[in-house]
C-alpha cells in the first residue's frame, strides 16, 4: 500500500520527507509521542516534561502528522493514580504498552544543580535479577532501553558521556535515578567516578501490561539481510588468535610437478640404460 | 639518611598506587553484562543492600549506581580509542541488544520498464552537470524544471518550417507536443506503479501483521484465498449458513456510443413500431418468468406460514403437500436464469403444476 502514493509529491522537499518516512533497511531514530490524557495531574504532566526534557530533540507533544513509533501517556484516576503508559510501536500499529504506577517522584526543577545538554546519549544501567526473572520485566527493560537509548553513533567522545539512567528493580518496584556524571582523577588512565544527583528520580510499580504477541515480535525483530554482517568464508582462527585460511584445488599429479631442476643431477643417455639393465637383472634375480 | 627515605618513598608510591587502582576497581560477585554499542549495562546480582535499606534507599541506590558506572567506564576506556578534531573518541561496536523495528522491512520493488531496458543493454547512468550555460539569456540555468536552459516553449520566434501550413499555429503545435509528452510520461510512471503495486499484493495475502482489520479487509482477503485454488474456488465448500459471494461477477457491459449503425437504426425503429402500434407487445418470456417468480414468493411465504402452524399444531401437512410430478415441459420459451438461484431447493412438480397454468395467460406461444 504504500508504493501508490496518494500524494504525488510536487518538490524536492517534499520527496526527501515522504522518503524520510519510508520503510528503511536501516532506520531513523526512533521519535517520541509524549500524550496528556484527558484526566493528567500535575504531577503525571511533571513527569512528561521532564521526559520530553530527557527526550529532546526527538519528542513530541501529542501530535498528529508525527512519525512517532514510542508514546508515553499519562493519566490519573482514582484507580490508578498517577497512571504512567509507556510503549511502542511496529507499522503504526501498537506493539507493546507497559502500564507504570508513579509512587514518588523527584522533578528535574526540584534538584537545584546543574544539569547536561541536551541531546546528550545516556549510559544506561540496569540492576537486579528480577529483570531477567520474568517476561514482563524483560520486556519492560527492553522497551526502556529502546525508549531512551538516543541516536546510535559509531564513536563517542569520552569525555562527552554526561549522564546514567540507573534503573533498579526490587521487591516489585523500580527504582530509576538519573545521576550526572563526574570524571575525576585515579592516577590511571581510567577515571574514577562520582555522581551527583540531577534528573528526574521515580519509583514506579509495574501495573497492567500489553505486550505483542510472539510471533508479531518476532515479525518486528526480523533483521533485513543486508545489515547482518557478512560471514567470510574459509577463514577461521584457533583459540591463540593464528587466522587459518582453506584454499581449494584440483587434484594434482605429482609425478609432473615442476621442482628445481639441477643440471649436474641430470642422466645422461648412456647412464639411462646402464640403470635399465641393472634394474632388469634385480627383478630376475 | 637518605636511603631509608628513598625506601620510604617507594614504599609510599606503592601504596599509592594501590590505592588508585583500588579508586576504580570495584568487587561484584557476578560479572555485569555490558553493551557498549548502546553504553548499556545489565547487573545481574540482587540488590542487597538496596533490600535491607528499608524506606528510603537512596544512599544505598546511589551507591550501588556508582560501582556499576565505574564498571561501565572502565569498560568503555578499554575501546580503541582515535583523535578526531581534538577530542579523544572511543570507537564503540555494533549494538548487541535486539530491538524491534518501528517499520516493517522495505520490500523489493520489481524494476521498471526503462531499468529492465538499461540493464539489458548495460546502460549505466551518466553524471551530468545541474546547470547548463543558456545562450540565450547569457546566463547558466538548470538543466530541466524552472526556467530551464532550452524550454522550446518558451521561444517568442519560431519559423515555419518548409513543408507546414502557413496557417498553422506552431506555437499551439509546440504546447501540444508538451502535454503530449507530460501525459505519457505520468501513464508510464502509473503503469510501473501498477505493476509495481500488483506484484505486491501475493505476499501480503491480504493480512495484517497486528490482526487489527475491518471487516472488509477481511472479506477481501477471504474471497481471494477462496478463489485460490486450482479449480478456481469451484469446489469450495461453504460454511453452513455461508451465503453465496453476490456481485463478484462481471458488471453490466453497455453498447459503444456509436458503432454499428445498421443496427442502432434497426433498433430505433422497432422501438418507435412497439410505441405506435395498438396492440400490446408482450414478451413471454419475461412475462413467464415474472408470473413464476411471483407465485413462487407467494408459495414460500404461505408454506413459511404453514410451517409455523404446523409446528405449533404438531406438524400437520399443510395443504401443499402433494403434487403432480412433472408437467408438460415450459411452453414460455428460454428461462433466462431468472430460476438459477430459487428453484435449486424446490422440487420439481411444483414448477410443473405452474407452467401448464400459464399457458392461458400468455399471449402469442413461441415454439
Amino acid at each position: 500500500d504504500g508504493l501508490v502514493d496518494k500524494v504525488k509529491p510536487k518538490t524536492k522537499r517534499a520527496k526527501r520527507f515522504l522518503e524520510k518516512r519510508e520503510p528503511k533497511l536501516s532506520e531513523n531514530i526512533k521519535n517520541a509521542m509524549l500524550i496528556k490524557g484527558g484526566n493528567a495531574n500535575a504531577t503525571v504532566m511533571q513527569v512528561l516534561r521532564d521526559m520530553y526534557a530527557l527526550k529532546k530533540p526527538y519528542g513530541e507533544f501529542f501530535s498528529k502528522k508525527s512519525d512517532c513509533s514510542l508514546f508515553m501517556f499519562g493519566s490519573h484516576n482514582k484507580k490508578r493514580p498517577n497512571n504512567l503508559v509507556i510503549g511502542r510501536m511496529y507499522d503504526y500499529h501498537v506493539l507493546d504498552m507497559i502500564e507504570l504506577g508513579i509512587e514518588k517522584f523527584v522533578s528535574l526543577k526540584d534538584i537545584k544543580n546543574s544539569k547536561c545538554p541536551e541531546g546528550t546519549k545516556p549510559l544506561l544501567i540496569f540492576a537486579g535479577d528480577d529483570f531477567d526473572v520474568t517476561e514482563d520485566y524483560r520486556r519492560l527493560k527492553n522497551l526502556l532501553i529502546d525508549f531512551f537509548r538516543g541516536p546510535t553513533v559509531p564513536n563517542v567522545r569520552l569525555a562527552g558521556l554526561e549522564y546514567v539512567l540507573h534503573f533498579t528493580a526490587l521487591n516489585g518496584k523500580v527504582y530509576f535515578r538519573s545521576y550526572k556524571l563526574l570524571l575525576k582523577k585515579s592516577g590511571c588512565r581510567t577515571p574514577r567516578i562520582e555522581l551527583e544527583e540531577m534528573g528526574p528520580s521515580l519509583d514506579l510499580v509495574l501495573r497492567r501490561t500489553h505486550l505483542a504477541s510472539d510471533d508479531l515480535y518476532k515479525l518486528s525483530m526480523k533483521m533485513p539481510k543486508a545489515l547482518k554482517p557478512k560471514k567470510k568464508k574459509n577463514i577461521s582462527q584457533d583459540t591463540f588468535g593464528t587466522t587459518y585460511g582453506r584454499i581449494h584445488m584440483q587434484k594434482q599429479d605429482l609425478s609432473k610437478l615442476q621442482t628445481r631442476k639441477m643440471k649436474g643431477l641430470k642422466k645422461r643417455p648412456a647412464e639411462k640404460t646402464e640403470d635399465k639393465e641393472t634394474s632388469k637383472r634385480i627383478k630376475k634375480n | 639518611m637518605e636511603a631509608p627515605n628513598v625506601e620510604e618513598l617507594l614504599v609510599q608510591a606503592e601504596r599509592d598506587e594501590a590505592q588508585k587502582l583500588q579508586r576504580i576497581t570495584v568487587h561484584k560477585e557476578l560479572e555485569l553484562e555490558f553493551d557498549l554499542g548502546n553504553l548499556l549495562a545489565s547487573d545481574r546480582n540482587p540488590p542487597t543492600t538496596v533490600r535491607h535499606a528499608g524506606a528510603t534507599p537512596e544512599a544505598e541506590l546511589r551507591a550501588l549506581a556508582r560501582d556499576n558506572t565505574q564498571l561501565l567506564i572502565n569498560e568503555l576506556w578499554q575501546l580503541p580509542t582515535e583523535r578526531v578534531e581534538e577530542a579523544v573518541v572511543a570507537r564503540l561496536p555494533e549494538p548487541s541488544t535486539r530491538l524491534p523495528r518501528e517499520k516493517p522491512l522495505p520490500r523489493p520493488r520489481p524494476l521498471t520498464r526503462w531499468q529492465q531496458f538499461a540493464r539489458l543493454k548495460g546502460i549505466r547512468p551518466k553524471k551530468k552537470t545541474n546547470l547548463v550555460w543558456d545562450e540565450a539569456s547569457g546566463q547558466w540555468r538548470r538543466r530541466w524544471g524552472y526556467k530551464r536552459a532550452r524550454d522550446d516553449t518558451k521561444e517568442w520566434l519560431i519559423e515555419v518550417p518548409g513543408g507546414a501550413d502557413p496557417m498553422e499555429d506552431q506555437f499551439a503545435k509546440r504546447i501540444q507536443a508538451k502535454k503530449e509528452r507530460v501525459a505519457k510520461n505520468e501513464l508510464n510512471r502509473l503503469r510501473n506503479l501498477a505493476r509495481a503495486h500488483k506484484m505486491q499484493v501475493p505476499s501480503a495475502a491480504g493480512l495484517h501483521p497486528t490482526g487489527h482489520q475491518s471487516k472488509e479487509e477481511l472479506g477481501r482477503a477471504m474471497q481471494v484465498a477462496k478463489v485460490s485454488t486450482a479449480s478456481v474456488g469451484r469446489f469450495q465448500e461453504r460454511l453452513p449458513k455461508e451465503k453465496a459471494p453476490r456481485g463478484s461477477g462481471k458488471k453490466r457491459k453497455f453498447q459503444p456510443l456509436f458503432g454499428d449503425f445498421a443496427a442502432e437504426k434497426k433498433s430505433q425503429l422497432e422501438l418507435l413500431r412497439v410505441m405506435n402500434s395498438k396492440k400490446p407487445q408482450l414478451d413471454v418470456t419475461r412475462a413467464t418468468n415474472k408470473q413464476m417468480r411471483e407465485e413462487d414468493q407467494e408459495a414460500a411465504a404461505q408454506r413459511k406460514k404453514m410451517s409455523q402452524k404446523g409446528k405449533r399444531k404438531g406438524g400437520r401437512p399443510g395443504p401443499g403437500g402433494k403434487r403432480k410430478g412433472g408437467g408438460p415441459p415450459s411452453q414460455g420459451g428460454k428461462r433466462k436464469g431468472g430460476l438459477g438461484g430459487k428453484m435449486q431447493s424446490r422440487p420439481p412438480g411444483v414448477g410443473g403444476k405452474r407452467r401448464g397454468g400459464v399457458q392461458p395467460h400468455g399471449g402469442k406461444r413461441r415454439k
